[in-house]
C-alpha cells in the first residue's frame, strides 16, 4: 500500500531524483526567493530535532552576516509530536512568517497535517523528504516538486550514531553557502555536556550532509553586516528587564513563557538576583510585590490563564503603590485555548481586567529586537511611577529566534521629582502630590515607617472608607500616569500617507510589508505601532493619524479588541476599520493589502 | 544607647486604633507581638509585619515597623517574596484561618516547605468574622450558627499543626489568646529560630463564637520536652485535642535559599555578548 501511494506520488509530482542527477537544474531553476528572502520549512516528529537543525543554520547564517528568523511550531506534545522549525532568510529584519516555502525538508512527515495551515507549498516548492516515508496527499496535491533521499540511511554511512537533523544541517549548509566548520562549532557549542562519541557523530553527520548538497539552485539573500544578536523575544525580554535592573523574579512555568524565566534564572545568578519558583501564579505575582516592596525591581512572566490568576493582585500593586512587571506572552484563547500558538487576544484583559478603577501601564514591543527596550522602559516606568506595567507578547516574537541588529536602551529618562519629600517627622507614603507620585519608602529606611495597603487608604496609609480620601487616591493614581511624560517612545510611526495603518505586537512587521508593497502600488500609508497602549496617548495618536483620512486597525485576535479600545478612547476623525483574525496562523502583509484594496475601492 | 533599652511595647503600637471587637482575642496577640519585640529589641525599621484579609489580617497597620495589608489567602507569597529579596529584614506573617487555611492554603503549604527565614502567625478563631460568622476550615462539623450551612459544615476540621508538619514546617508551637505572656515568649523565639517559624494560636471570636470563652477550661500548656522527631509529632499532632499550647516540634533544618551570589563583574555586559550572533 505504502509502496504503491508512493510511486504514485513519484508520477505525479513529475519526476523523482536521486542525488546529483543532472535532471534536476532544469526543474529547480525556478527555486527562488522572492523579495530577497528565502523560505524553508524543516518538520519532523517532535523530538528529531528539527528545531535543532533550524537553529543551527540560522547561527551560520547569522555569522555570515545575514538576516533571518526561525519560528517554532509545536504541536502540544513533547515528544512524538509534530514541530516545525520555519526558517525566512533574508536581508532585512521586518520577521513575518513565510506565506510560501521554497524548500520543505521533512524528517518524516509524522502528523505533517497539522501544519497544513501554517506551511503552504506550491508548485515551486522543493519537497525534500526520507525515501522511508509516504508523502502526504496534500503535498502531492499541491504539485511541488518531491525529491528523496535516505536521510537516515546517509547520516548512518558517516557514521553508526549518524542523525539525520545533523545530516540535514550539512546538506542546507552547503546550499547556503555556510562553512561547515562553522556548523560543527555551533553544534558543538549547542550539545555542550553530552558525550564526546555524541558529538563525534553529529560533526560526522554534518560533514557527511556536507558532501551531498541538493543542487537545487536556491536564490541566496544578500549578506551584510555580521555584528548582530541571535535572540528570541523571551530572551530579549528577559534581558531588558535585567539590564534595567530586575533583581527578583518569581517564576511559574507556562506555555509560552517559560523560556523567558528559565533564561533570566541564569541570568540573575550572575547578576546577583534571587528567582522562587512560586506554587502558582497567585503566589507568583504576590512575592513580587513582597519584594518590591523591599525595594527591589520585580518580575514575572506568565501567559493568559496566568495572568488571569494574577489580576487581583496586580490591582493591589496599583493600589499599594507597589512597581512590579508582568511578562504576559500570548496564546490562543480562551481557557487552555491553543497554548503552544501565537494570538493577540488578551488585550481587553490586559487593559480592562482588574477590578475597581485601576490605572497602570500596558506595553508591548513591536518586534524580536524592541522587546529589550519596551521591557527596559517597562521597569523604569513601574518604577518611576510605582505601578505595575503590563508587558504584552505573543508566541511568534517571544518564541521566534530572529537575527537582530544589537538593541538599543529605551532612551527615556525618569524625570527628576519636583515635589519636596516630607519631612522624617511627618512621611506620608501616599501624599498627594503634583504629580501623583509620592515618595518611596522601602523597609530599613529610617523614620518613614508605614503599611502599604489594598485597602484604600488615606495620605498616611491608614485604611479609609472616607470619600474624599477615595476620590483623593484615585485621582492621584490616575494623574501620575496621566502627567508623566511618555517621550516619543509610545508608538513608531512611519509613512505620511492618507491611509493610517495601526499595530501592536508581532503584527507590526506584517504592517510593515504591506505598507512597502502599498507604497509599490501607489497608495501611501501612515504606519502607526502602538508601544504603550495603556495609558494610551490619545492626542499624540490624533495627532499622528492628522494626515490620514481612513485607518484601520490590523491585529490577530476574534473580537477586534485594539479596534474597539481605540474607537472607545479616540474621537479619530476619520472612518476607521478593523482587520482581526484569530491565530495561529499570523497575519501576512498579502492579507492586509487585500483587506486595504477592499477598503480604498469600497 | 539603643532605641530598644527604653523601648516599651506600647511604643511599638502605631497610633491607629484596632477594629477588633472588645473581647476579641486578636488584642491578646497585638500585645505578646509588641512584648516579643521589646524583648528582641527589634529595630521598627528593620521589621515588617505582612498579612492577607480579614479582622486578624488588620494587625500589620496596628504595629508602628513597616507593614503590607495585601489581598485575601496571600500574605505569605508577599512575605516570602519581602524575605527573599531582603534577607537582612525581619518579617512576621500573619493572618486568620480562612485566609491562611482555605484561600491561601497552597502558600501555607508551600512555605512550610520552603523553610524560608520568616514567622507566620495563624490566628485561629475558626470562623470567618470579617464577613459576619461563616465556618472556616478549622469550624467543627457540627458548628450551626451560620446561615450559609445551617446544618454545620458537616467537614471534619483542618489540623493546621499536622499540615504543616507534614508539609515540612521545621519549627511549630501553639499559643492561646487567654495566655498573652506564654505567647509573647512563643512569638519571640519563633522570631529568632532561624527558619520558617508557624504559630497556631488560638484566639478567641467571642461575637461569632461566644462558645469559645470555654477554651479557658480546656487549653493545657504541654508539660513534655519539644518533640525534635518528625514520626512522633506526626502521632502527637494527629492525636492530640489541638488544645495543648508551648513549642510542640522543632527540628533545624537548612533554610532557604541560600544566600545570592555576589554579582559577577559586568554580568550585563557578559550576558549580551551570550545573546550575539
Amino acid at each position: 500500500m505504502k509502496r504503491w501511494l508512493r510511486s504514485l506520488t513519484n508520477i505525479c509530482c513529475v519526476v523523482a531524483f536521486h542525488l546529483g542527477g543532472f535532471t534536476i537544474m532544469a526543474v529547480l531553476n525556478n527555486l527562488q526567493a522572492t523579495g530577497g528572502e528565502l523560505a524553508i520549512a524543516i518538520t519532523g516528529a517532535g523530538g528529531a530535532g528539527v528545531i535543532s537543525c533550524g537553529e543551527l543554520i540560522l547561527r551560520g547564517w547569522a555569522r555570515k552576516g545575514g538576516r533571518g528568523m526561525l519560528r517554532k511550531s509545536f504541536g502540544p506534545q513533547i515528544r512524538g509530536g509534530e514541530s516545525a522549525a520555519l526558517l525566512v532568510l533574508s536581508s532585512n529584519e521586518c520577521y513575518t512568517a513565510a506565506t510560501h516555502y521554497q524548500l520543505v525538508l521533512a524528517l518524516d512527515w509524522i502528523n505533517f497535517d497539522r501544519f497544513e495551515d501554517e506551511i503552504q507549498v506550491s508548485s515551486d516548492t522543493l519537497v525534500i523528504c526520507d525515501s522511508n516515508d509516504t508523502v502526504p496527499g496534500s503535498i502531492v496535491a499541491s504539485g511541488a516538486t518531491v525529491r528523496d533521499l535516505s536521510f537516515e540511511q546517509l547520516s548512518k554511512q558517516a557514521h553508526p550514531e549518524g542523525r539525520a537533523n545533523m545530516f540535514a544541517v550539512g546538506m542546507l549548509a552547503a546550499e547556503l553557502g555556510l562553512s561547515p566548520g562553522d556548523l560543527c562549532q555551533l553544534a558543538e557549542q549547542k550539545l555542550a555536556g553530552k558525550d564526546q562519541a555524541y558529538i563525534e557523530a553529529a560533526h560526522a553527520s554534518i560533514v557527511n550532509g556536507y558532501d551531498h548538497p541538493l543542487h537545487c539552485d536556491l536564490k541566496r539573500p544578500a549578506v551584510g553586516d555580521t555584528d548582530s544578536w541571535c535572540v528570541s523575544g523571551n530572551q530579549a525580554v528577559g534581558f531588558g528587564a535585567l539590564q534595567a535592573g530586575v533583581r527578583f523574579v518569581a517564576a511559574y512555568p507556562i506555555t509560552p513563557a517559560s523560556d523567558a524565566l528559565e533564561w533570566m534564572a541564569g541570568g540573575l545568578e550572575m547578576a546577583g538576583g534571587q528567582l522562587v519558583q512560586a506554587e502558582d501564579e497567585l503566589a507568583a505575582i504576590n512575592m513580587c510585590l513582597g519584594a518590591a516592596f523591599g525595594g527591589v525591581p520585580s518580575f514575572t512572566a506568565t501567559s493568559g490563564p496566568g495572568l488571569a490568576l494574577m489580576t487581583e493582585s496586580i490591582g493591589l500593586a496599583v493600589a499599594s503603590e507597589t512597581p512590579v512587571c508582568i511578562l504576559n506572552v500570548m496564546r490562543g484563547g480562551p481557557s487552555t485555548g491553543i497554548p503552544t500558538k501565537s494570538e493577540q487576544s488578551d488585550l481587553d484583559i490586559a487593559l480592562h481586567g482588574l477590578h475597581g478603577d485601576a490605572p497602570h501601564l500596558v506595553l508591548a514591543p513591536t518586534d524580536i529586537a524592541d522587546c529589550v527596550s519596551t521591557t527596559e522602559w517597562a521597569v523604569q516606568l513601574a518604577q518611576h511611577l510605582q505601578t505595575a506595567a503590563i508587558i504584552l507578547t505573543d508566541q511568534f516574537i517571544a518564541q521566534s529566534t530572529g537575527i537582530v541588529s544589537p538593541p538599543v536602551n529605551s532612551q527615556w529618562q525618569a524625570p527628576q521629582s519636583t515635589d519636596v519629600a516630607s519631612e522624617q517627622q511627618d512621611y506620608q507614603r501616599y501624599q498627594l502630590t503634583e504629580s501623583g507620585v509620592s515618595p518611596r519608602a522601602a523597609p530599613g529606611d529610617p523614620g518613614r515607617r508605614f503599611t502599604a495597603d489594598g485597602l484604600e487608604h488615606n495620605e498616611a496609609g491608614t485604611p479609609s472608607a472616607r470619600a474624599s480620601d477615595h476620590s483623593q487616591q484615585l485621582d492621584k493614581r490616575r494623574r501620575k500616569l496621566a502627567s508623566v511624560d511618555f517621550g516619543n517612545n509610545w508608538a513608531d510611526i512611519a509613512g505620511g500617507g492618507e491611509l493610517g495603518l495601526i499595530s501592536f505586537g508581532s503584527t507590526t512587521a506584517a504592517v510593515k510589508r504591506a505598507a512597502q508593497q502599498l507604497a509599490d502600488e501607489g497608495i501611501a500609508v501612515t504606519t502607526v505601532a502602538l508601544r504603550l497602549l495603556a495609558p494610551l496617548q490619545i492626542t499624540a495618536l490624533d495627532t499622528a493619524l492628522s494626515a490620514c483620512n481612513v485607518a484601520i486597525v490590523v491585529e490577530q485576535n476574534h473580537s477586534a479588541q485594539l479596534f474597539y479600545y481605540l474607537r472607545g478612547c479616540c474621537d479619530l476623525a476619520k472612518t476607521v476599520h478593523s482587520v482581526a483574525r484569530a491565530g495561529p496562523v499570523p497575519i501576512s502583509a498579502e492579507e492586509i493589502c487585500a483587506s486595504v484594496r477592499e477598503v480604498m475601492q469600497a | 544607647m539603643t532605641e530598644a533599652l527604653v523601648l516599651k511595647p506600647k511604643d511599638y503600637k502605631s497610633r491607629v486604633t484596632p477594629i477588633w471587637c472588645p473581647g476579641c482575642g486578636h488584642h491578646a496577640v497585638l500585645n505578646a507581638l509588641t512584648k516579643a519585640m521589646v524583648a528582641l529589641g527589634k529595630n521598627k525599621d528593620e521589621t515588617v509585619m505582612v498579612s492577607g484579609i480579614g479582622c486578624s489580617s488588620r494587625l500589620p497597620a496596628y504595629i508602628d515597623s513597616y507593614g503590607f495589608h495585601g489581598v485575601h489567602g496571600r500574605g505569605l507569597a508577599v512575605a516570602q517574596g519581602l524575605k527573599v529579596a531582603r534577607p537582612d529584614l525581619t518579617v512576621v506573617a500573619m493572618g486568620g484561618d480562612g485566609d491562611g487555611f482555605s484561600i491561601g492554603g497552597n502558600h501555607f503549604l508551600h512555605a512550610c516547605r520552603r523553610n524560608i527565614d520568616l514567622t507566620y502567625i495563624a490566628m485561629d478563631n475558626e470562623v470567618y468574622g470579617m464577613t459576619k460568622g461563616q465556618a472556616s476550615p478549622t469550624t467543627p462539623m457540627d458548628w450551626d450558627h451560620s446561615k450559609l450551612t445551617p446544618h454545620g459544615p458537616g467537614l471534619r476540621p483542618f489540623k493546621p499543626a499536622a499540615i504543616a508538619l507534614s508539609a515540612g514546617a521545621p519549627w511549630i508551637a501553639r499559643g492561646y489568646s487567654g495566655n498573652p505572656n506564654q505567647m509573647a515568649k512563643l512569638i519571640s523565639e519563633a522570631m529568632e529560630f532561624p527558619g520558617f517559624s508557624f504559630i497556631h494560636v488560638l484566639s478567641q471570636c467571642i461575637t461569632y463564637c461566644p462558645e469559645q470563652t470555654d477554651w479557658k477550661q480546656v487549653v493545657h500548656e504541654t508539660e513534655a520536652e519539644v518533640v525534635t522527631d518528625m514520626a512522633q509529632a506526626a502521632t502527637l499532632f494527629l492525636a492530640e485535642d489541638g488544645m495543648q499550647t508551648g513549642l510542640l516540634f522543632r527540628q533545624q533544618r537548612p533554610c532557604w535559599p541560600p544566600p545570592a551570589q555576589a554579582p559577577q563583574h559586568n554580568a550585563i555586559a557578559v550576558l549580551a555578548k551570550s545573546l550575539r550572533a
